[in-house]
C-alpha cells in the first residue's frame, strides 16, 4: 500500500473474486467464449466485481481508520463472505 | 389472515403473490413498501420474486439494506412468519435472517422451467398441510439459484432440520440430473431453527390455479391458512410489548 494522499480524499480500489474452490460459472463461460474466439491457451478465468471508492480522509497519520472502514464496508456488503473474497488498495 | 407482500423496487413477482393471497385463497392482502419501517399486525410477511435493485452488487444484496428488511429482522426475531421466494430468498439469505449464500447456476444459464421439490421438514407454516418426502411441481426462474453452505454451516443445517426442500425427480430421488441448478446437497429451501422462515428458490405463486398448469404451489399457501388458523391469538400483554413470565 503506498502511502500517497490528498488532504481530503482517497481513493480506494476492492476487488471482489469468488473464492477460490467455489464454482465461478461465469468465468468458466467467459473462458468458453475466449476459447470459442480462438484465444487457446487460456487455463481459467476467474470472473469478479471491480469498485472504485472515493473515500472522505480525515489526514489522521494512520489514515483516520480508512482501512478499518474499507474492511467493514467490504465484510458487510461489497463482499458476501460465504462465497467471496476481496482485496483493496488505497491510492 | 392479513399477509404483507413486501415491495421492492424491481420486484415483479408480487402482484402474481397478491392475487394468489386474495383472488385464490381469500385472505386480506396488502402491499408493503421497501421503505415501511414496521410490519407489525400482519400474520405473515411474504417477499416475492424478481429483481430487485436490478440484483446490483449481489442478487438481494441492496435490498437486504432497506428499512423494511430492519423491521423484518425485528418481526422475525418476535416469531414473525416469512416467506421468502426467488428473489426473496435471495434477499434472506443477504440479511443474514436464512444461512447461506447462492452462487450462478452451474449451468452458467438462467433457467425457467418446471422442477420437482421434496418436502423435508413439516413442522413450518409453509409445509404444515404437506407430507414429509411428498414431491411438488413447481416453477423456477433464476440465474442464480445455486445454494451454497460451507461445510459448517450445512451441518447446522442438517443437525437443525433446517433444509425444506430438495429438488429431485418426479419419484422423489434426488440426484445430478434432477438438481437444475447446481444447488449444494440439492438444496432447494431451508428454514430458520423455528421453520417461522422460510425461503425456496420455486415459485408457489405460479402454480396455485389449475388454468396455470399446477397447483402445486397452493399447498404451500394453505399450509399457512393452516398455521395461521392454528394459532393461537397473541395474549393481551404480549401484544402490548409487556414482559411475560
Amino acid at each position: 500500500m503506498t502511502d500517497v494522499r490528498t488532504p481530503e480524499a482517497r481513493t480506494v480500489r476492492v476487488v471482489v473474486t469468488l473464492k477460490p474452490g467455489v464454482l465461478d460459472a461465469p468465468g468458466q463461460a467467459i473462458r468458453h467464449g475466449l476459447d470459442a474466439l480462438g484465444h487457446g491457451g487460456v487455463r481459467a478465468v476467474r470472473a469478479g466485481k471491480y469498485f472504485e471508492l472515493e473515500m472522505a480522509d480525515d489526514g489522521r497519520p494512520d489514515g483516520g481508520g480508512l482501512e478499518e472502514r474499507v474492511r467493514q464496508m467490504c465484510e458487510g456488503f461489497l463482499a458476501n463472505t460465504l462465497i467471496e473474497e476481496y482485496r483493496y488498495d488505497i491510492v | 389472515m392479513d399477509v404483507g407482500i413486501v415491495v421492492f423496487p424491481g420486484s415483479n413477482c408480487d402482484a402474481d403473490t397478491y392475487h394468489v393471497v386474495r383472488d385464490v385463497l381469500g385472505h386480506r392482502a396488502q402491499y408493503v413498501w421497501h421503505e415501511e419501517r414496521t410490519l407489525d399486525g400482519l400474520d405473515a410477511v411474504i417477499l416475492p420474486g424478481g429483481f430487485a435493485h436490478g440484483d446490483y452488487l449481489r442478487a438481494g444484496a441492496i435490498a437486504a439494506t432497506s428499512p423494511v428488511v430492519r423491521a423484518l429482522r425485528a418481526y422475525a426475531a418476535g416469531g414473525g412468519v416469512t416467506l421468502g421466494i426467488c428473489n426473496g430468498f435471495q434477499v434472506l439469505l443477504e440479511a443474514g435472517l436464512l444461512p447461506g449464500a447462492m452462487r450462478p447456476n452451474a449451468c452458467g444459464e438462467f433457467r425457467c422451467e418446471c422442477v420437482h421439490i421434496r418436502v423435508e421438514r413439516t413442522d413450518t407454516p409453509f409445509t404444515c398441510a404437506l407430507a414429509a418426502g411428498e414431491v411438488l411441481r413447481l416453477p423456477i426462474a433464476h440465474a442464480e439459484g445455486n445454494y451454497y453452505a460451507d461445510p459448517p454451516t450445512h451441518r447446522a443445517l442438517l443437525a437443525g432440520r433446517q433444509v425444506a426442500f430438495r429438488y429431485c425427480d418426479a419419484s422423489g430421488a434426488t440426484g445430478p440430473g434432477a438438481n437444475p441448478n447446481g444447488s449444494h446437497d440439492a438444496i432447494a429451501g431451508v428454514a430458520s431453527p423455528t421453520g417461522a422462515v422460510v425461503g425456496l428458490m420455486p415459485h408457489p405463486e405460479r402454480a396455485s390455479e389449475g388454468l396455470l398448469g399446477g397447483e402445486d404451489g397452493r399447498r404451500i399457501f394453505d399450509s399457512l391458512d393452516r398455521w395461521v388458523a392454528a394459532r393461537p391469538p397473541a395474549a393481551p400483554a404480549a401484544r402490548a410489548g409487556l414482559e411475560v413470565r
